[in-house]
């Protein structure tokens, strides 16, 4: 069954790669937005654009301290994206894994 | 035991390919290998717990192949294709599944094999659908065998949070 995408979907927001970018800059931290323009190398307003997209879907949680601003990925809204291709990726690498291991018995035998 | 070297997939939303990366400590020749001969290829493709059977292999361009996963049940799960080049620097090949409700869904795959410094290789499959509806389907349902180390890694994550 394919997913029906909606404008507040987590889905679309991170198929465009900048936004995903984003969300990998962030990593684990909480940053400012000039933070964040270090880190990514790109001007303000493109960064406070896509914040805003991620911010809107509920992807990125945004606090004040003081006079700043700072952001963090919100986990929990990356869950069903994470719920559509782990399994997807699992099955991937636990195929691999067995053949580093038939690869690894070949390399003994030359 | 668990590889340090990592698998990505990648599947943009709205596309119709899902991209697989991995990297390997052996020398590409070793990689290719692993995929054409027919007695170390039954050894790592099939799913845990299933009876890899390879009915049809034909590693060469032109070539067909099948093959079947068997569980304990004595369920049989049929996939075949046919190779358009094998080669060790690519390897494209058709591919479909059996045990879809209707046939023709086919995808196209295509590997690429790259040598890497220190006798090590990457891969790269890109594997393209008819369709996104396919596609979504095959990483939505296909693949719920790996789902508790899935998840067990997604609990990392977000642990991380």
């Amino acid at each position: 069954m394919a997913r029906k995408p909606t404008t507040h979907d987590p889905f679309n927001a991170v198929a465009e790669p900048r936004r995903r970018q984003v969300l990998e800059a962030l990593g684990t931290n909480e940053l400012s937005v000039n933070e964040l323009v270090q880190r990514l190398g790109w001007n303000q307003p493109m960064v406070s654009k896509h914040l805003g997209v991620l911010k809107q879907v509920g992807l990125v949680e945004e606090r004040r301290v003081g006079r700043q601003r700072l952001y963090r990925v919100n986990g929990e809204m990356l869950k069903p994206i994470y719920d559509w291709v782990v399994p997807f990726e699992s099955y991937w690498s636990e195929r691999f894994n067995r053949l580093d291991k038939v690869l690894e018995e070949m390399e003994k035998e030359r | 035991m668990s590889s340090k070297n990592k698998t990505f997939v990648t599947a943009e939303p709205g596309k119709q390919e899902v991209i697989v990366t991995r990297e390997f400590d052996a020398p590409r020749e070793l990689v290719f290998k692993a995929h054409t001969d027919p007695d170390l290829y039954v050894q790592w493709l099939g799913p845990r717990g299933y009876e890899m059977v390879l009915d049809v292999f034909e590693p060469h361009s032109g070539g067909r192949y099948r093959y079947i996963h068997k569980d304990q049940n004595g369920n049989e799960f049929g996939f075949h294709g046919v190779f358009h080049e094998i080669s060790e620097e690519r390897m494209i090949q058709t591919f479909e599944f059996e045990g879809l409700p209707e046939a023709g869904h086919v995808t196209l795959d295509t590997m690429k094999l790259e040598s890497l410094p220190g006798n090590r290789t990457r891969i790269t499959i890109q594997s393209l659908f008819q369709s996104v509806t396919d596609r979504d389907g095959m990483v939505q349902a296909g693949m719920e065998h790996g789902m508790k180390e899935g998840y067990e890694r997604l609990d990392e994550v977000l642990e991380k949070q």
